[in-house]
């Protein structure tokens, strides 16, 4: 089996505002765009204009309903790719080496040229980050855009994930985390941010920023004495009127 | 297992080329970087120094490439030959295709003009489509908002010279409430979620208000799940609470409103309602300095909001008299509306008061001084932090007009229309409905039209009525059942021909525009109606003509099939002359130009235009000899001019000392310039233009500097709208404009000056309690053709959606099948319950359902047999009322179609195979399309 880095010299990584997502999927098909015209394989689609089109995303957007303990209903846009763990099992799972995370900056990738597709690291994942390409038969997963990141011919504000650089509503930021300082940890802290299943211990580097606390106006009106009447009808309204414009 | 890490190239060549052009995936029009490898498109990202995107890019946007690619892209020009409606075609020479349309045109312009209906559907060009009609002579010309949201572009140009959607946008950068009525995916979408990004970063709060928590809707901070079509109502019981407590923006009403103008107070006066004004025209207001009316203009005055005037034996008072009289009325009070719209009183209050609070306890200066239009100078611009979004949800009702008007009182009570913080205009709005045209429908055979068909009706007189008071227009746009249809009615436009009401027309031409899909109410009906013979076997309808790039529904009921490009493909313009691309703090607009050459026998729609124009020899295509006017669209782009110095593209004009903007003679240089610029021009406001439009002497300059008017057009919002009182007086007898008998009452009641709430009229839909709604979802809005390999694969199937609460009531659970009924037909469809979603609505994703042998998609595709349309359900008429009439589906003010006025009842069913109806597969005129896809164009 494959064995991790004991530490890496930075942490790269994604912090998801799961308040601010509106779930528009634009980092889903930029994702698809980009990692279809790069890294390793095309991410292909099998039967796309048919019964069951069935493609490989790295990354998928869920949309799920809570229903609060009281209130209304709530619909909250989750937003899926590879957490980069630290404590990865799809790494430690790989019969061949493919998988493997980086020295440098914790990225986890797959070399595809010693994937064998059998799956494993698929089903050691346990957020389902990972999809076997149907037509290439090796598994993707999101690269945390490694050949956009460090990419000398891009401009060097577009050395971020496609997901990030596209996202409208601004609910992705990429940084690194070993930094006490970046921008991914000040969010993270001053946000509440929270690991994707810590009871797994597979110790996630992105980061879900949860939802502010909503209807509130539903439960208490605190500003009603704001509302005090002038008036009761339309002539006490321009007696009203008449008094305030004096002051003018 | 520990070994090396593989050696990466991190830095791999990102492609051979960058060319910027402008999006066509839905109607924002976002700034793309294209990225070239051999030749070909390989990767499509947004373009950071775009005004519109600032970089970002949606779902859409990104797959384009699919879009550019796809296997439903029409390869030659089409003439049918087997029956309409079979899909049977033969492909054809362009030379043969434009000498067909010659034939059939050319006799009709020199007879008969108005045989022609020339509408367009998607068309981001209609400053040109609509000049080329108005050259051939029709009347019967419009783009597709009568049916999309005229309700919401009207009310705001009548009451404040601007709307929602492309007139205007928050001011982002300092809102601190944003508040939203029916707003799914919409216009804007791009900068509406970097805004919305924005606001939250800074703990702004977001409020929403639609029966359906998707999207923006489900981050808001407050959700407020309202009864559909009450919207009006909830906001004028914010307006009475705000008006009784007196927390409204007296010095903003004062200044910039026609609150302070004087009307004519006494029913018994034959102007009663009108305007007080002076001998040149102008509203007067009583001077607060004097105590005596004044034009509202004059240098130094200070209107009174409270001032009573008796001239001529008549009482005058001040429309915000008016205002308190209507709105303090108890009908308004929460508690006695708050069952209507399913909102309990205490919260309606609670968001009052927050809007009020953000407003006025946390208004904010900004130190820019700035000088009014009577000449007072403000050392500071005076911010209040509240804003508002609105779209389709509340237009698309009958009451929409008028709920629109009451949304954009909300806002000018609380004095945040054009000031920091609050709603700003993108020029070249403002502009007020008067400075708008009127509607021209003047036809002489053989000669154009005697003016723009759309625009602005100030009153009865400007109708497009014959002498015998029927309709000039084939849509009746501009009839007394719709007077203020200022987008033209294209939904009545094939129901009309086929019954021959007003009268027939010989050809129908289309773009754009899938009407026998889901782009009609009563699509089994439409598709009756464009196959319908009369007793010689000859199309009731005689010829069709449509363009469109992709193989939609609507090509199969043509005659002859004009293949457009795909966007990538063309040239196009957003103008300024149009529906430019500006924002709040600049002018812009853009192009598009081939990033590719077509590999199929297509051509760009309005460059066929500029060909067919000059066969048909319109003046406006053709020079002195007879020889074609403009070579392709580019050149008209580049070489028409509207006025004199003011073209298409405002941008690298010849001015006498080189390169200027707005107004300027012809530059041959111009797109290669555009190119050189990413595809865009913009010309920022001045600083101290950049609030208070309407009313600041700096940008009403720049306004006319950069062409937009002729001379400074300062005017106040129109609280009170006076053309509307113009028809509710003639419904009362008075003028020689009279309108037919059974339309008096409607138009008394439906005309009133100032903004009021009246319920659908549901007579013949009892039994039908469920409202039934449809939206796009964001990675589809506004996009033509979801057919796009990458986007399906999120949205291929589309189930109803439907409240907890009935899904109970009815013995539903997730997969079931249910049969929905509508007074007018019934579907059966997949059923999923949704629990964040008001308890009688039902609604699904519009326009995902297709039919089978369109848009290259297999017969087996999941649109074609679980996808479906709620358009069968709806009918372009009301039910019969029994009173022998059949009223439109539509608001009487504006005939925006009232899609969302739907109700339905529904019912468990045992699962069909399919959805419910089905139609006959459609032959394609495409090839098969590709088993699988692995879109690489690098090595």
């Amino acid at each position: 089996m494959t064995s991790l880095p004991k530490q890496t010299d930075r942490k790269l990584g994604l912090v998801i505002d799961l308040d601010t997502c509106v779930g528009c999927h634009a980092c889903v098909i930029s994702c698809k765009g980009w990692n279809t015209e790069n890294y390793g394989a095309a991410l292909s689609d099998t039967d796309p204009y048919g019964a069951e089109p069935s493609g490989t995303f790295l990354n998928r957007v869920h949309s799920y309903e809570v229903q609060p303990a009281s209130g209304a209903a709530q619909l909250v846009h989750f937003p899926k790719s590879c957490l980069h763990c630290d404590n990865a099992p799809c790494v430690t799972v790989c019969p061949t080496g493919a998988s493997y995370k980086r020295v440098e900056d914790g990225i986890v990738l797959v070399n595809e040229s010693d994937c064998i597709g059998c799956g494993l690291c698929a089903w050691a994942c346990p957020y389902g980050a990972r999809e076997l390409d149907a037509l290439e038969g090796v598994m993707k997963k999101c690269t945390l855009c490694v050949d956009r990141i460090y990419n000398e011919n891009l401009p060097e504000e577009d050395r971020e994930p496609a997901c990030v650089r596209t996202c409208p509503a601004g609910a992705r930021h990429f940084g690194d985390f070993a930094d006490p300082d970046s921008n991914v940890s000040r969010l993270n802290r001053d946000r509440g941010g929270i690991d994707l299943m810590p009871e797994q211990g597979t110790k996630p580097v992105n980061k879900y920023l949860p939802p502010r606390r909503k209807d509130q106006t539903a439960e208490i009106d605190v500003l009603a004495p704001f509302l005090e009447p002038v008036a009761e009808d339309a002539k006490g309204f321009m007696a009203w009127l008449d008094k305030t414009l004096e002051k003018f | 297992m520990a070994r090396a890490q593989p050696t990466l190239d991190l830095s791999p060549k990102v492609s051979d080329e960058v060319r910027k052009t402008t999006c066509y995936m839905c109607a924002c029009r976002c700034g793309l970087n294209v990225h070239m490898k051999d030749g070909k498109v390989a990767y499509i990202e947004g373009n950071r120094d775009h005004p519109v995107n600032k970089g970002v890019l949606c779902a859409k946007g990104s797959a384009g490439i699919m879009q550019h690619n796809a296997p439903s892209r029409l390869r030659a020009p089409l003439k049918r030959v087997g029956p309409r409606g079979s899909g049977e075609f033969e492909e054809i020479t362009w030379d043969e295709a434009l000498s067909i349309a010659t034939d059939w045109l050319g006799p009709l312009r020199e007879k008969q003009p108005e045989k022609l209906a020339f509408f367009t559907g998607r068309d981001q060009s209609q400053s040109f489509t609509s000049y080329w009609a108005q050259n051939f002579g029709t009347p019967n010309y419009a783009a597709h908002g009568g049916f999309c949201s005229v309700n919401m572009a009207t009310a705001g140009i009548y009451t404040m010279g601007g709307a929602f959607w492309e007139f205007g946008q928050p001011d982002w950068d300092h809102t601190k409430l944003f508040m939203i009525f029916g707003v799914a995916e919409d216009h804007d979408s791009n900068p509406i979620k970097i805004g919305i990004g924005k606001l939250k970063s800074r703990g702004g709060r977001v409020i929403a208000v639609n029966p359906i928590r998707t999207g923006y809707n489900a981050v808001a901070d407050d959700w407020v799940g309202i009864t559909p079509g009450t919207d009006g109502l909830f906001i004028l019981s914010m307006i009475h609470v705000l008006l009784k407590s007196g927390k409204i923006d007296l010095d903003y009403l004062a200044r910039f409103t026609n609150a302070p103008v004087l009307v004519n107070a006494n029913t018994d006066s034959g102007d009663h309602g009108m305007l007080m004004r002076d001998q040149a025209g102008k509203e007067l207001v009583i001077d607060r300095r004097t105590g005596k009316p004044a034009p509202f203009d004059r240098k130094g005055v200070q209107p009174d909001l409270s001032a009573q005037w008796r001239h001529g034996g008549y009482t005058h008072k001040t429309v915000m008299n008016l205002m308190v009289e209507k709105y303090l009325d108890p009908q308004y009070a929460p508690e006695a509306v708050a069952e209507q719209c399913g909102i309990p009183a205490e919260r309606i209050r609670a968001i009052a008061s927050e809007l009020a609070k953000t407003a006025f306890d946390q208004s904010f200066e900004i130190a820019q001084p700035w000088t009014d239009f009577r000449g007072e100078r403000h050392e500071t611009m005076r911010g209040r932090p509240v804003s508002f979004h609105a779209m389709r949800g509340i237009s698309a009702h009958a009451n929409g007009f008028q709920t629109c008007r009451a949304l954009h009182l909300l806002q000018i009570l609380l004095g945040t229309v054009e000031v920091p913080g609050g709603f700003r205009f993108k020029p070249p709005y403002p502009k007020p409905a008067t400075a708008h045209p009127k509607p021209h429908s003047g036809v002489t055979p053989n000669a154009p039209l005697d003016g723009p068909h759309l625009g602005f009706v100030q009153g009865p007189e400007d109708l497009a009525l014959k002498p015998d008071g029927t309709a000039v227009r084939i849509d009746k746009a501009f009839s007394w059942e719709n007077p203020l249809s200022a987008h033209g009615l294209m939904h009545m436009v094939i129901s009309n021909a086929h019954a021959g009401d007003p009268y027939k027309i010989d050809t129908l031409m289309m773009y754009m525009a899938n009407m026998s899909w889901n782009s009609s109410m009563n699509t089994s009906g439409v598709i009756e109606m464009l196959t319908d013979t009369d007793v010689t076997g000859d199309y009731i309808i005689p010829r069709i003509i449509y363009s469109d790039a992709y193989s939609s529904e609507m090509v199969a009921y043509a005659d002859l099939v004009l293949p457009d490009t795909t966007y990538l493909e063309r040239f196009d313009c957003i103008s300024l002359l149009d529906r430019p691309i500006s924002e709040a703090d600049a002018a812009a607009d853009a192009i598009r130009w081939p990033v590719v050459e077509p590999d199929r026998d297509v051509r760009g729609f309005q460059s066929v235009l500029c060909e067919l124009g000059a066969r048909l020899n319109l003046p406006g295509f053709v020079n002195a000899d007879g020889s074609a006017k403009y070579s392709d669209y580019a050149d008209y782009m580049v070489n028409h001019e509207r006025k004199p110095g003011i073209g298409p593209l405002a941008g690298y004009r010849l001015g006498p000392n080189g390169l200027t903007s707005g107004r300027g003679g012809v530059n041959d240089g111009q797109i290669d310039n555009y190119i050189a610029n990413g595809g865009f021009f913009v010309e920022h406001v001045p600083d101290d233009a950049q609030y208070y439009k309407p009313w600041n002497t700096s940008y009403q300059k720049w306004a006319v500097d950069m062409g937009f008017y002729d001379s400074p057009q300062p005017y106040l919002f129109s609280l009170y709208a006076e053309p509307l009182r113009k028809f509710q007086r003639a419904a009362e007898g008075v003028g020689p404009h009279q309108p037919p008998e059974h339309l008096r009452a409607r138009l008394k009641q439906v005309m009133d000056p100032l903004p009021i709430w009246y319920p659908a009229d549901d007579r013949g839909q009892d039994g039908y309690p469920i409202t039934a709604l449809t939206q796009r979802p964001m990675a589809m809005y506004h996009s033509w053709g979801s057919q796009n390999a990458w986007l399906r694969q999120l949205h291929g199937v589309n189930p109803l959606y439907v409240p907890t609460k009935l899904m109970q009531q009815h013995g539903l659970a997730d997969g079931d099948w249910a049969r929905v009924t509508s007074p007018h037909g019934e579907i059966t469809v997949p059923v999923m319950e949704m629990a964040a979603l008001n308890e009688n609505t039902v609604w699904t994703w519009n326009a995902i359902g297709k039919r089978k042998g369109a848009w290259a998609l297999d017969d087996d595709a999941p649109e074609a047999t679980k996808g479906f349309l709620l358009n069968h359900l709806i009918h372009e008429l009301l039910p019969p009322k029994g009173d022998g009439l059949r009223w439109a589906n539509s608001d009487p003010i504006t005939g925006q179609a009232a899609w969302f006025d739907l109700r339905v009842q529904i019912e468990k069913v045992d699962a069909p195979q399919q959805s419910q109806p089905q139609f006959a597969p459609l032959k394609s005129p495409v090839p098969q399309a590709p088993e699988t896809l692995a879109w690489k164009i690098g090595k």
